[in-house]
């Protein structure tokens, strides 16, 4: 009955076989790795017995914390795998000079420089930067949870279900060869016939909807849950940058869903949008998902923004020099950061006042970002600067970011961008600005807010172990980036003949060694600390002696994160509350209206794995299926009235005196 | 002024070139005017930047040593968080700067839009009024350079040559995906896109043989999508041109479909014969007999349409006929089944069952897809407004 092929077709579409990469040694490793390190982690959860806790605790969790410390875990997963893409490219191109072909053939190398910028933006840095935000943002404006607590677990599922299913590609099937924004006619199904590009675009599609709903559902967490008092301009300047951040998103995912929507019904349908066929056009491709790209790098970097200056005044001791100025700052790029997109495509033939626009806009967003630079500069000025492992990045950051820039105005400059655009400054440029920038920014947070998650600090030693592998693995790795542009060597390239060019490349991979060193350090960190918990132990809720609200709660916060919804009298407002002698309320403390947990969230991203995977195998009667089985799921949980609970009066008073004993030991 | 900018340019790229001594930078030191004109732009930019990226890095190292907590002789001020001053200073020297570069920026996009005819020769020389340019229609071929010389009556592949300090006029376009026409040493690239053309003005100023190559990813053989560039003088380029003549073979609609399915690594070939309006029709996207041209297409849309009737159309305005091919194994990776994303075969034996939109998607069962039955019946009727 089975070798019927139409049966065949019919239940497995195109799947086959031969999807399965067993021919190549180095994903039959990798699969093998994945399989073990799977069964040693599904072993050790049984031996501990942490399913139920798992379930109960994490996965169904709608607790803004815990959200976003699976994001930051995603992140970091994701991180490695992006990571081990670069330093496959990064030996591939050291190696494949003078008639060698290095060891990654143009199929698979395609499909690595890809993977690497869809999971570094879409997986690495999304996820980290949501993660954050999610943590931080709840407790800096003094709220108990988000504004749609399942809302924002679904979001976080619907991020991890994309994740899986472009890690999916890795063992089924293949990775789309395009470039990271798949550019037509290249994607469309007449060049890209397989599945590499389908499973680009479900595993976006499906990340996309966790990124705008979470995105909605932070901005209203921002406009409606301040603390009584934090007016729009008392709030910390991370809150701000994650408002303007969340803005973005919510105003350029939706374009992002609709170009990659066209252009999968140029690819399922046969229309032609963006095909050479019946009139459609791939420039239209080109701007659109710009259009949503060029946002996308603020979407990034503001939140880093964001927590540079939290790190920056916490360890000068001193308040942000020029808020005011700060905030404006954030809020122009955030509006400017919509008419740049062209500058990303100046070769593409528009008339010269249109690319001098584009060019000209671009530029003046150096305005605001260098503002920016100089108020954290002289925040440190008559600062008292502590150098802890964030303050450190944040000194690293300044240094490189500058850098980045200039060469970023450099490329805004469209007869230069003629002679650089798509070449190896290129990639240094946008390297140095998102591993100088959103990186150092992220490291600098994890480290910052660390012991505010999880009650103890992370170990110093190994933090700054580290943050100078990083720098001085980045400088190795992408100054030599910016030579070869000079020398007109261009990007996704897999073998060279030019012999001079070696020497660079080697340098350029040594680097990325470097950074490899830094990444473990970053591991070992973890480990180290988790190890030497009790001594790095935080008892007081501010290990940092730092100014924003979040520093008012223990460490790790209670579930409901403030037994008294703070009063905001001023910017900085622990800090403010500390100054004037503010005194923890000990008594009075009344029940606490919480939301309840629910694994709808984590069901519904399980299924929609399973839809993507049917639509990318053309499986039509499981994506039929599984996407009825949403629909099902989805209106089923509208009749789950049972959403939320209190904590009882008794409980908090017994968690607040804890916590009374906790400070009291302190001194 | 030049003597001052030659030397400041010196001084902005000392750093580098203590660090490289004997690294050819083709972009710094291009051999076209068009390049040398960009690299310039590239050094006055970057010293413009320079005057506030040196005193900010030297302000953060500075205060990030000075404020060390160790440091108590340093002043200490925990209010102290605004100053109107300084924040018109901030504000207004990086705007300074940027409204210095925004007028370069206007200017030069306007002097160097790679559409805008040459006016000069090099800085010193003007285009003489006598001078002919020299035309060449460049189409990006998967994955080779095809380019044409009309008026000679030649066409190359992977080679490329011209007399110094001529003019030359490039149109460009591509056959299939987009990729970037891009020398290094004599301007800046413009992108090869199907069924479109760009337009690129340049000259080069020195004899040699320069790098040329797709600046734009274009699939599986794009690495080696390379060729050689001769700037040649004008004795050279008259040898050239008869040794192409000489050596070359005819390139009529045949020869050039055959060129243009997929091959790597393509040795250089020269044509001493051109079938007449074959870039035309490259670029209209109607090389292949039986295809509506673009410009046909237009006109049609231009005078309101075809109607229902422009459903007749419809194959011959499907240029794209390889993505059947994979069919075959359409989810394998490449060693399992020996069949590249795209292959060298014929197009027209696949059979249109194994078409993938025919996989059962609901709601498009009797949809044509892709697939195109029609590819080899020339006599497909005129679209209808072109037969009045």
């Amino acid at each position: 009955m089975f070798s019927d092929p139409d049966l065949l077709k019919f239940i497995f579409g195109r799947l086959n076989l031969d999807a399965i990469p067993y021919h190549e040694p180095i994903l039959v490793a990798t699969f093998l790795a994945v399989v073990i390190g799977g069964v040693a982690l599904v072993g050790l959860i049984t031996y501990y017995r942490f399913w139920g806790v798992l379930w109960r605790d994490w996965l169904t969790s709608v607790d803004h914390k815990k959200i976003g410390i699976m994001y930051i875990i995603l992140a970091l997963v994701m991180l490695l795998r992006g990571f081990a893409d670069a330093i496959m490219m990064r030996l591939q191109q050291a190696i494949a000079f003078g008639g060698s072909e290095g060891y990654l053939p143009p199929h698979h190398y395609d499909q690595i420089f890809t993977a690497h910028g869809v999971i570094m933006i879409f997986f690495m840095a999304m996820p980290f930067v949501t993660g954050l935000m999610n943590f931080v943002v709840p407790l800096q404006i003094g709220a108990r949870d988000v504004s749609f607590p399942f809302l924002n677990n679904f979001s976080f599922w619907m991020t991890t279900a994309g994740a899986v299913i472009i890690m999916l590609s890795l063992f089924v099937g293949e990775f789309a060869r395009t470039g990271w924004l798949a550019y037509p006619p290249l994607s469309g199904a007449d060049y890209s016939p397989g599945v590499g590009v389908d499973y680009y675009i479900w595993g976006l599609q499906v990340a996309g909807i966790g990124t705008t709903l979470s995105g909605i559902n932070l901005i209203a967490t921002i406009v409606k849950m301040r603390a009584p008092g934090m007016t729009m301009m008392k709030m910390p300047v991370f809150t701000w940058t994650s408002l303007c951040t969340n803005v973005l998103i919510v105003a350029t995912f939706p374009v992002l869903t609709a170009t990659l929507a066209l252009l999968t019904l140029d690819r399922y349908a046969g229309t032609n949008f963006f095909t050479n066929d019946l009139g459609g056009n791939p420039m239209m491709y080109i701007n659109l998902i710009w259009i949503w790209g060029h946002p996308e790098v603020y979407i990034l970097v503001l939140p880093a923004f964001g927590i540079f200056s939290e790190v920056v005044a916490t360890f000068c001791g001193k308040r942000l020099f020029g808020y005011a100025s700060m905030v404006y700052a954030t809020v122009v790029i955030t509006i400017l950061s919509y008419i740049v997109w062209l500058h990303h495509f100046f070769t593409m033939g528009s008339g010269a006042s249109v690319n001098a626009f584009f060019g000209i806009t671009t530029m003046i967003i150096s305005i605001p970002t260098g503002a920016k630079m100089f108020n954290w500069l002289f925040t440190m000025y008559r600062g008292r600067i502590r150098y802890e492992v964030p303050m450190l990045w944040t000194v690293g950051f300044m240094v490189t970011f500058v850098l980045g820039g200039m060469t970023g105005v450099l490329l805004a400059v469209p007869p230069a961008d003629f002679v650089l655009h798509n070449s190896l400054f290129l990639i240094a440029h946008f390297h140095n600005v998102i591993i100088g920038g959103v990186v150092f920014g992220l490291l600098a947070g994890v480290y910052y807010w660390f012991p505010k998650a999880f009650g103890f600090r992370l170990d110093p030693f190994w933090g700054k172990m580290s943050f100078w592998f990083w720098l001085i693995g980045f400088y190795f790795a992408f100054m030599p980036l910016y030579v070869l542009g000079l020398m007109g060597v261009t990007r996704r390239v897999n073998s060279f003949e030019d012999p001079s060019l070696q020497i660079w490349f080697v340098i350029a991979a040594f680097g990325a060694f470097l950074i490899a060193l830094g990444i473990l350090s970053l591991l070992i960190q973890f480990a180290v600390s988790f190890i030497r918990r009790e001594e790095l132990r935080d008892t007081t809720g501010d290990p940092w002696d730092a100014r924003t609200l979040e520093w008012s709660t223990s460490s790790p916060p209670p579930d409901y994160n403030f037994a008294f919804t703070p009063l905001v009298h001023d910017h900085d407002s622990w800090w403010d509350m500390k100054r004037r002698g503010h005194s923890r309320p000990l008594a009075g403390f009344k029940p606490i209206h919480m939301p309840k947990n629910t694994g709808t969230g984590v069901i519904l991203g399980a299924i929609s794995v399973v839809f993507a995977f049917a639509m990318v195998w053309y499986i039509w009667w499981l994506a039929g299926l599984s996407f009825l089985a949403m629909v099902a799921i989805a209106i089923g949980h509208t009749f789950n009235y049972d959403r939320d609970y209190y904590i009882p009066a008794d409980i908090v008073t017994e968690t607040e005196g804890k916590r009374t004993e906790l400070l009291a030991g302190e001194v | 002024m030049s003597k001052l900018f030659t030397f400041s340019r010196h001084l902005a790229v000392l750093p580098l070139f203590l660090l490289m001594a004997g690294c050819d930078m083709v972009v710094m030191s291009p051999s076209g005017d068009i390049a040398a004109q960009q690299r310039d732009l590239l050094v006055i930019s970057t010293i413009l930047m320079l005057l506030i990226i040196v005193p900010v890095i030297f302000l953060t190292l500075l205060f990030a040593w000075r404020y060390r907590r160790s440091n108590t002789a340093a002043a200490y001020d925990p209010e102290w968080h605004h100053s109107t001053a300084l924040e018109v200073v901030i504000w207004s020297a990086p705007l300074a700067i940027i409204i210095a570069l925004g007028a370069i920026t206007w200017i030069s996009t306007h002097k160097l839009d790679p559409y805008r005819p040459l006016d000069r020769l090099d800085s010193g020389r003007a285009v003489p009024a006598d001078v002919k340019p020299l035309t060449v229609e460049v189409v990006a071929l998967d994955w080779k350079w095809l380019f044409f010389y009309p008026d000679e009556g030649v066409a190359t592949v992977n080679e490329l040559a011209a007399p110094v300090d001529v003019p030359i006029n490039f149109k460009i376009t591509a056959s299939s995906v987009m990729n970037s026409f891009y020398i290094p040493a004599l301007a800046g690239q413009i992108y090869a896109m199907p069924g479109m053309e760009t337009k690129l003005h340049a000259v080069i100023n020195k004899t040699g043989e320069y790098e040329g190559f797709s600046a734009n990813y274009s699939g599986e053989g794009f690495s080696h999508m390379r060729f050689k560039f001769h700037g040649l003088d004008r004795q050279g380029f008259d040898d050239w041109v008869a040794r192409v003549k000489s050596q070359g073979t005819a390139l009529n609609r045949d020869a050039y479909l055959k060129l243009e399915k997929p091959s790597e690594r393509e040795p250089v070939r020269y044509f001493a014969s051109v079938d007449d309006g074959l870039y035309q029709a490259i670029l209209n996207l109607c090389a292949t007999p039986g295809k509506m041209c673009m410009h046909e297409m237009m006109h049609i849309d231009r005078m309101g349409g075809g109607g229902v009737e422009s459903a007749e159309n419809r194959e011959k305005l499907e240029y794209d006929n390889r993505h059947s091919l994979g069919e075959g194994a359409p989810a394998a990776t490449f060693p399992a089944t020996g069949t590249p994303a795209r292959s060298e075969e014929e197009p027209q034996g696949t059979d249109g069952a194994s078409e993938p939109n025919e996989h059962g998607m609901p709601g498009t069962g009797g949809h044509e897809g892709h697939s195109m039955p029609g590819m080899n019946e020339g006599g497909d009727p005129a679209p209808a407004q072109l037969n009045h």
